[in-house]
């Protein structure tokens, strides 16, 4: 098993999510067999290879440093559960 | 024991866009909040970043400046974390392949050598929002969310730990603080958040090579408060260790107020960011062409700048330092010098009364209402004996009130400098007469009564009398019996 119980616990925590142990244990499973078809690529000497960090050979995508029209106030607190004035309201947060 | 501090900063610097860095809101600072958010900066689901091609220019250029390796291949990365002024739930930062890498800057200490402090890295990043607590009517027991900061651009610059005290931390800052003010890069704005710092500290026996446990200070924002948390956290760290305890690596905060650090027990629990190249980002790839480009366009910089005032046109290596301190009054100063060719004379006048009245009003030296070439003439003056350096003084200071040209204003308010001997022989004549008891203290060998008739015969003249042939006259008059 390359992954663990724990691992699954682990990252769960770490995105907080609750996760029942029928879950965890599902997940396991199903990450291990994931890893473990990747894994097929160990096979290839890849000493030479540049590790990929996208799927699509492009580079370079700019814009201008040019200031477009924000969508206001109302429209970005439109979906806020809570709001004082223009402050979206959150649970406190200390220091 | 003795104790060897070891200090390394990363400092944060905002840059100065007109937008953001992954979308087209606007970076100004103040405005009501989340009035400058997009679905961009808001994290909202299926929202595309697009990079601000001029933060690349701004890092290369941050990069050169700093005597970096640019990086022909660099990519952004997602931080992944959990905090209320995040709305993505991720930064976008750049870890493995960052722009820049591998530079310095020297930094010089009162009476020490040169030394070089070298900079692992230069990132760009994007910043997060604001939070705000209790002053807000309403609030009551929550935090507000204010988001027109998220996704600023961001240059965070790693050093090595290199520095050894907080003196020469804080001459790290300042250098570092001089060069992305200089470029134009950054505004400086320490109150604002425009340059921040946040220190990594740990104490090793004097000798070892082994580096203590270190604690990160985060977010100090002005020199003094840099000296005071590291001097604070150094001692600390010693007292801990003596009394046989040990430190715990952590992130600690500053209190300006107590002027102490306190363990923030929020983020107590090891952060595992979870790193990744973000793919909504495609790799970011610099040719030499780009970078030959942003080096023609850099300007000349503070050291080189600082040298060249020394050897060619003569300054005292004090006069170069203060006159190099921002690229305003290094601007300002050798424009001053194209118009009159006294080096000296201009960095005196400029150290000392264009100062004052800077300090006084609050103006940078980019809204001095002197310009250049008036300041230049008015030296001049003195220089050719049209007026005295205490008349012109007093015709500086109408022309930071009222303006004008030197001359006409001298013209106007009669200030020109008496050379005519005749009329300064009159004066002194009268003086003489009135004060014929300190005339014979003078013969009787107190040559130091000189001073009390030369200040009376400037009076007389209200100062106008050219303060060379006063006293050369005087003393002819003085010594006859
Ligand atoms: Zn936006």
């Amino acid at each position: 098993m390359k992954i663990t119980v724990a691992d699954v616990e682990y990252v769960a925590r770490l995105a907080r999510l609750a996760l029942s142990k029928a879950e965890t244990e599902l997940f396991a499973g199903q990450m291990d067999a994931i890893l473990g078809y990747v894994d097929k690529l160990n096979e290839l000497d890849t000493a030479d290879v540049r590790p990929t960090s996208h799927a699509v050979p492009m580079e370079n995508a700019f814009r201008e440093d040019a200031v477009n029209p924000s969508i206001g106030v109302e429209k970005a607190l439109a979906n806020a559960p809570d709001r004082v004035d223009s402050f979206y309201r959150v649970p406190k947060v200390i220091e | 024991m003795k104790f060897q501090p070891v200090i390394g900063l990363e400092v944060h610097t905002q840059l100065k866009t007109g937008s953001k860095i992954f979308c087209g809101c606007s970076t100004t600072f103040g405005s009501e909040p989340n009035s400058q958010t997009c679905p961009v900066c808001l994290g909202l689901p299926g929202a595309l970043p697009v990079l601000n091609k001029k933060v690349v220019e701004f890092a290369i250029k941050a990069g050169l400046a700093t005597n970096c390796i640019i990086a022909h291949h660099s990519v952004f990365a997602r931080k992944n974390y959990f905090y209320p002024d995040l709305p993505k739930g991720y930064q976008i930062s750049q870890l493995e392949e960052p722009i820049c890498r591998k530079g310095w800057l020297d930094i010089q200490l009162e009476g020490q050598e040169a030394k070089r402090i070298g900079i692992t890295r230069i990132h760009m990043e994007e910043d997060a929002g604001k939070l705000v607590h209790g002053d807000v009517p309403g609030l009551d027991d929550g935090s507000g969310v204010d988001l027109n900061r998220a996704c600023t651009p961001l240059l965070e610059v790693v050093s090595e730990p290199d520095l050894r005290s907080s003196d020469e931390a804080v001459a790290y800052l300042k250098r570092l603080h001089r060069i992305v003010t200089w470029l134009g890069i950054c505004d400086g704005n320490m109150e604002e958040g425009s340059f921040r710092c946040d220190a990594n500290i740990s104490v090793m026996p004097v000798g070892s090579d082994t580096l203590g446990t270190r604690a990160e200070i985060k977010n100090v924002n002005s020199f003094k408060f840099v000296k005071q948390a590291i001097d604070y956290e150094i001692q600390r760290q010693i007292a801990l260790i003596e009394d046989g305890g040990s430190v715990v690596q952590e992130t600690r905060l500053f209190d300006p107020n107590s002027g102490t650090t306190r363990s923030m027990r929020s983020k107590e629990e090891a952060h595992d960011y979870r790193y990744f190249p973000d793919p909504d980002l495609v790799p970011l790839v610099i040719d030499a062409d780009w970078v030959q480009h942003a080096h023609k366009e850099l300007p000349e910089l503070p050291e080189h700048r600082r040298q060249r005032f020394i050897t060619e046109l003569g300054l005292p290596e004090y006069d170069a330092e203060v006159l190099t301190a921002s690229r305003g009054v290094a601007d300002y100063f050798e424009e001053c010098v194209a118009f009159h060719h006294n080096a000296k004379a201009v960095s005196n006048w400029l150290m000392s009364e264009v100062t004052r009245a800077l300090n006084d009003s609050g103006a940078a030296i980019d809204a001095c209402p002197v310009i250049p070439s008036q300041l230049a003439e008015l030296i001049k003056m003195i220089d050719k004996g049209a007026i005295s350096g205490k008349i012109a003084k007093t015709v500086f200071e109408e022309m930071w009130k009222n303006g004008g040209e030197p001359q006409a204003i001298v013209e106007k308010r009669g200030l020109a400098q008496v050379s005519d001997s005749g009329a300064i022989e009159a004066i002194i004549d009268e003086v003489i007469a009135a004060n014929m008891a300190q005339v014979e203290e003078f013969r009787g060998g107190k040559e130091k009564v000189l001073g009390f008739f030369v200040g009376l015969v400037m009076k007389a003249s209200r100062g106008k009398a050219n303060p060379a042939l006063v006293n050369e006259l005087l003393l002819a008059k003085l010594k006859v019996q």
